[in-house]
C-alpha cells in the first residue's frame, strides 16, 4: 500500500465517510460540467427533487458540440443547439456559472479550468469526461466519472469511490529537441500497454518531469487514462505556482503565500512508498506516432509497423485488426505514410505552447497540395493569446484553416470530421475505430509539431529533420 | 427494440437469462456507442444504437443483430472491456438493449463504475475460464444462465464456473446500495465537517 504520496495526502483530506458497501465517500473540490454528460444528470436530480449541493464549486462550459466555423446561435444542428440550451437552462436554474460562447472564458473544459485558475494543487477534481486526469498536472486528484456520478456530485458534492494504488513513473534525463510531452506519454503507453494503469494512479516524477512546463504536464496527465490510469499527477512545485499566480480564480495577496505553503506540503514525501515503480529514459524517446487503433499501438517515427511475431501473443489479434483497419502493412516504415487531414487541437494539445510548436514548423512553409489542415485553439483565451502573437496569420499563410475553439475533430460531435477512410495526423488522444467521425476513418496520433510537419510534407515526417 | 425486462432496482442477488458472447480485447466505449449518438439530452433511444458501427460493418451478422440473441441479458466479453471514454451512454446503451450483467476478464474502471451505478454487475473470471464459458454459451444460445452474486457462480445447470466481483461492488449490489445518491446526500453533516477542514475552502 502506498503511503506519504500526494495521492494519499489529498485522499485523506477529502474522505467524508466509509460507506457500508466498502467504498469511500470522497468530497469533490471542483466539479466541471459540460453539455454532453450533464443533461441526464440534471434530469435525474430533478426526478429525485434534489438541489445542487455546491453550485459555487461547479464550473460549466460548452465544448464538445460547438461548431468551429460559425458559432452563431441557433446552431445549424438542432440537436447541438438543444444540448447547449439545456445546459444554459440547467445552469441558470441551479445558480451555476456557465463559461459560455463569447464570454472570453469558453473552451475545452480541461483547458479552461486550469487557465482560469480553478484547478489548484490538493483539490479533488471530477468531471463527466475521462480526460479529467489532465488536472492532475497541478498535483490534484482528478478523474473522469459517468453521468450517474455527475448526478451524485451535483447532489452531494461527493462520490462513492474506492482508493487506487499508486505507481510512480520515474523519467530520467531530458526529452531531446523535437520530442514533446505527447511523445513521452505515447511512449509510456506503448511500453506499458493500454490497461497497465487499471487500478492505479500514476505519479509522474523524475528529472525529465521536473523541467516540463505546466502545459506539457497537462498533456502528460491528460493521456494517463489512455494507459488505463484513471488519474495521473505531478507534484506541485515552483513551475506550478508560477503558472497559477495571477490567474482569474487563483488566490491573491497574503492568501497566496499561505496557499503556496500548503500546496508545497502536499508533494509526495522523500520517503513515500509506492505500490509500484517503473523507470523510463527521456533521452531515448523519439517523436512517437500511433499506427493502429489503440493509443498503445505507437512507434518511434523512425521505426516500422511491428510485425505480428514481434508482439506479445496477447497483442496479436488487435494488431491484425489494426493492419486491416488502418490499411498498413506489418514491417512498413511509418515515416512517409500519406495523410489526408491534419488536425491541431484538443484538450491534449490545444494550448498556446502547442500552437507555438506547430507554428514554428509551419512558419514560412506551406501545407502540401490536397491536404486539409486546420487549427482549433483549446479555448477563447488560447485563441486570443495566439492571435496576439500573430500565430493565426502564420497558420493561414501556411495554408492551415484557423478555427473557433472547441473539441472539434477530436471526437467529431460537431461538423468537423473525417470522410470515408481518410487518414488524419492528429494531435488528439484517441485513435479508436471511427473516433474522428467516419466509421472507417483512420487516425495517427502525434505531437502538434509532428502534425504540422505531416501537413507540410503531406505524409508522416520526422519533425527533427525539418529545422 | 422495445424494453421487455425492467431496469435493475433494489438488491441484486442474481441475474438470469440467455448469454451472449462478444469476443475481443479492448472493446472501447466509442465502439459500444459511437460519439454521434451522444448528441442527445436523454438516454432513451440508445438501445438501438449500441455497437452501431460494428453492426453496420457486419451487416446483420453482429451478435446484437442476430435473431437468436434477441432478449439475451448476460454479456460475456474478454479483456479490458469498456476502455476509453467515460460516457455512461455505453452501459446505458447495453442496458437499454437488454443487458443486465457482464462477465469478462477485466473492465476499464470508469466503465465498471458506470455499470455499478446502473445496477449492472461486472463479474470477472480468468482468461481461460472466460474462453471456456464463451464456448459453452455459444454452443446453445437458447440456454438459460444464472450469474449468482451470493454463490459467486455462473452456471446453466450443467456447466458451472466460479466468478469474482470487486468486494465493494458486490456488497453494494447485494444490498441494493448501488444507487449511491441517497447515502451520499444523507451524510451532509460529515460532508460539512470535511469541507470546514479543507484549507482551500477556508482561505488556506
Ligand atoms: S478534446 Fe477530445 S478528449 Fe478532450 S474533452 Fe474534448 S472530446 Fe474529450
Amino acid at each position: 500500500m502506498s503511503s506519504g504520496t500526494l495521492y494519499d495526502k489529498v485522499w485523506d483530506l477529502h474522505c467524508v465517510a466509509d460507506l457500508p458497501g466498502g467504498a469511500t465517500q470522497l468530497f469533490i473540490g471542483l466539479h466541471l460540467i459540460h453539455e454532453v454528460t450533464s443533461p441526464q444528470a440534471f434530469a435525474a436530480l430533478d426526478e429525485k427533487g434534489l438541489p445542487v449541493r455546491c453550485p459555487e464549486r461547479t464550473v460549466a462550459t460548452v465544448d464538445h458540440i460547438v461548431p468551429t466555423i460559425s458559432q452563431e446561435r441557433p446552431f445549424s444542428d438542432p440537436m447541438a443547439e438543444e444540448m447547449l440550451s439545456t445546459l444554459e437552462r440547467n445552469c441558470a436554474r441551479h445558480g451555476i456559472t456557465l463559461n459560455g460562447l463569447g464570454s472570453g472564458r469558453q473552451g475545452i473544459v480541461h483547458v479552461i479550468a486550469p487557465e482560469l485558475g480553478f484547478t489548484q494543487p490538493g483539490m479533488t477534481v471530477a468531471c463527466g469526461d475521462s480526460h479529467t486526469s489532465t488536472h492532475g498536472a497541478f498535483g490534484a486528484i482528478a478523474f473522469g466519472i459517468g453521468t450517474s456520478q455527475v448526478r451524485d456530485v451535483l447532489a452531494s458534492q461527493s462520490l462513492a469511490i474506492s482508493k487506487l494504488k499508486v505507481r510512480r513513473i520515474w523519467v530520467g534525463n531530458r526529452l531531446t529537441d523535437g520530442v514533446f510531452a505527447k511523445d513521452l506519454i505515447l511512449h509510456v503507453i506503448r511500453t506499458l500497454g493500454v490497461k497497465a494503469g487499471v487500478g492505479y494512479a500514476y505519479e509522474f516524477a523524475g528529472p525529465a518531469i521536473e523541467v516540463l512546463s505546466m502545459e506539457e504536464r497537462m498533456t502528460l496527465c491528460n493521456m494517463a487514462i489512455e494507459g488505463g490510469a484513471r488519474c495521473g499527477y505531478v507534484n506541485p512545485d515552483q513551475i506550478t505556482f508560477d503558472y497559477l499566480k495571477g490567474r482569474a480564480e487563483a488566490p491573491v495577496a497574503d492568501i497566496w503565500d499561505r496557499a503556496v505553503a500548503w500546496w508545497s506540503s502536499l508533494a509526495s514525501n522523500d520517503d513515500a512508498t509506492f505500490d509500484d515503480e517503473i523507470h523510463f529514459d527521456a533521452a531515448a524517446i523519439a517523436p512517437t506516432v500511433t499506427w493502429g487503433i489503440t493509443p498503445g499501438q505507437g512507434i518511434g517515427v523512425d521505426e516500422r509497423v511491428p510485425v505480428s511475431e514481434q508482439l506479445d501473443p496477447a497483442d496479436r489479434p488487435i494488431a491484425e485488426e489494426a493492419y486491416r483497419y488502418m490499411d498498413l502493412a506489418p514491417g512498413q516504415p511509418i515515416e512517409g505514410v500519406p495523410v489526408d487531414v491534419c488536425f491541431i487541437g484538443s484538450c491534449t494539445n490545444g494550448r498556446l505552447s502547442d500552437l507555438q510548436a506547430a507554428a514554428a514548423v509551419a512558419r514560412g512553409r506551406h501545407v502540401a497540395e490536397g491536404i486539409k489542415a486546420f487549427v482549433v485553439p483549446g479555448s477563447e483565451q488560447v485563441a486570443r493569446a495566439a492571435i496576439k502573437e500573430g500565430l493565426d496569420e502564420v497558420f493561414r499563410e501556411a495554408g492551415f484553416e484557423w478555427r473557433e475553439p472547441g473539441c472539434s475533430m477530436c471526437l467529431a460531435m460537431n461538423p468537423d470530421r473525417l470522410e470515408g477512410s481518410q487518414i488524419s495526423a492528429s494531435s488528439s488522444n484517441r485513435n479508436f475505430k471511427g473516433r474522428q467521425g467516419s466509421a472507417s476513418g483512420r487516425t495517427l496520433l502525434m505531437s502538434p509539431a509532428m502534425v504540422a510537419a505531416a501537413a507540410i510534407a503531406g505524409r508522416v515526417s520526422d519533425v527533427r529533420q525539418l529545422s | 427494440m422495445t424494453e421487455t425486462i425492467a431496469f435493475p432496482q433494489g438488491p441484486i442477488g442474481h441475474v438470469s437469462g440467455r448469454g451472449l458472447v462478444l469476443r475481443g480485447d479492448d472493446i472501447d466505449t466509442d465502439r459500444i456507442i459511437p460519439a454521434r449518438f451522444l448528441k442527445c439530452v436523454s438516454f432513451e433511444a440508445l438501445g438501438e444504437q449500441a455497437f452501431a458501427d460494428d453492426r453496420k460493418e457486419l451487416a446483420g451478422e453482429h451478435p446484437f443483430d442476430q435473431a437468436v440473441h434477441q432478449g439475451a441479458s448476460i454479456l460475456v466479453v474478454n479483456d479490458n472491456f469498456g476502455c476509453g471514454s467515460s460516457r455512461e451512454h455505453a452501459p446505458q446503451a447495453l442496458m437499454r438493449w437488454g443487458i443486465r450483467a457482464v462477465l469478462g476478464v477485466s473492465y476499464a474502471e470508469i466503465f465498471q463504475g458506470n455499470c455499478l451505478a446502473l445496477g449492472i454487475p461486472c463479474a470477472t473470471a480468468t482468461p481461460d475460464q472466460i474462453r471456456a464459458l464463451q464456448d459453452a454459451v455459444a454452443v446453445d444460445p437458447t440456454a438459460e444462465w444464472t450469474l449468482d452474486l451470493q454463490a459467486l457462480t455462473f452456471s446453466d445447470g450443467s456447466t458451472s464456473q466460479t466468478i469474482s466481483l470487486a468486494s465493494g461492488s458486490l456488497d453494494m449490489l447485494r444490498t441494493g446500495q448501488w444507487d449511491a445518491t441517497g447515502q451520499l446526500v444523507a451524510r451532509d453533516v460529515e460532508l460539512t465537517r470535511t469541507m470546514a477542514a479543507l484549507p482551500y475552502l477556508n482561505g488556506f
